[in-house]
């Protein structure tokens, strides 16, 4: 019954999308976090999607998403002058994240979208399955 | 309608090609943020054309002809994206969205067609 197939594909896409939420929430949180070193700076995460295979060649069908690894943005990180903070190196340097609220706003709002275009999947395919069980009565 | 398996017409099939489209359609969708993803959909007419006249096959006189199992044994195909964008993925929501909900009407109309064709079957059986 290839409507328990419509529940995987749909879930797979909705964890997919809330571990681009939980990356986005964590950027946002340590927007402000600052370090020592810049090594020591906290970097903008972000997921990698693939798309899930089954079979070979042209008869290769895809059935969902899966989310292949994190990884952490290239961008220099910032550096601001504080004397005063505990965590300032010798010159007087913090080193700042290299997240953009903006983009991870951004990027908030597009997975919560693709998380509700699933959820409208699974509900369509629940009513659906829930009609034809009704069949014939 | 003496033949039973012919009772409820194309629909059954119908029925059947209807699931594996809305797998095919929400399966793009889940994929709306994968890089290099490709949408795709089923021809339709072709594959339920398949499925109705059980398709012509081609006659293969040589060992080395090649059967005519139709192009890509469901029917799938790609999609002509509208806006590709730059990460190579073609999936557009919105499109994919109408067009699962087209399926769901779709789908339900069938089983429209079938529960009517058992309902008149009973009132046949019945008398009443």
């Amino acid at each position: 019954m290839s409507f328990f197939r419509i529940f995987d594909t749909a879930g797979s896409a909705m964890s997919a999308q809330s571990v681009r939420l939980n990356t986005t929430a964590s950027n946002l949180a340590n927007a402000d976090s600052v370090a020592s070193t810049p090594e020591g700076a906290y970097r903008a995460k972000e997921p990698v999607f693939a798309a899930i295979r089954q079979g070979l060649g042209r008869d290769a069908s895809t059935a969902g998403v899966r989310v292949t690894g994190i990884t952490e943005s290239t961008l220099p990180v910032g550096s601001r002058y504080e004397p005063g903070n505990p965590l300032a190196n010798a010159d007087g340097y913090v080193f700042t994240p290299n997240v953009n609220p903006v983009d991870e706003l951004v990027n908030m709002i597009s997975a919560s979208r693709s998380y509700q275009n699933d959820v409208e999947v699974m509900n369509s395919a629940k009513q659906l399955m829930l009609k034809t069980l009704e069949l014939g009565h | 309608m003496g033949n039973p398996i012919d009772l409820f017409g194309i629909h059954p099939q119908a029925l059947g090609l209807w699931q594996r489209r809305a797998e095919v359609l929400s399966n793009n969708l889940a994929n709306a943020d994968t890089p290099n993803f490709q949408a795709r959909d089923i021809d339709f007419r072709a594959a339920l054309g398949g499925a109705d006249a059980g398709s012509l096959p081609l006659a293969a006189p040589s060992s080395g002809h090649i059967a005519n199992t139709s192009a890509s044994a469901d029917g799938l195909k790609y999609r002509v994206p509208m806006q590709p964008s730059l990460d190579g993925n073609t999936v557009d929501a919105e499109t994919e969205q109408a067009a699962f909900a087209e399926n769901s009407v779709r789908y339900q109309a069938s089983l429209t067609f079938i529960n009517a064709q058992i309902r008149t079957l009973r009132t046949a059986i019945t008398g009443s």
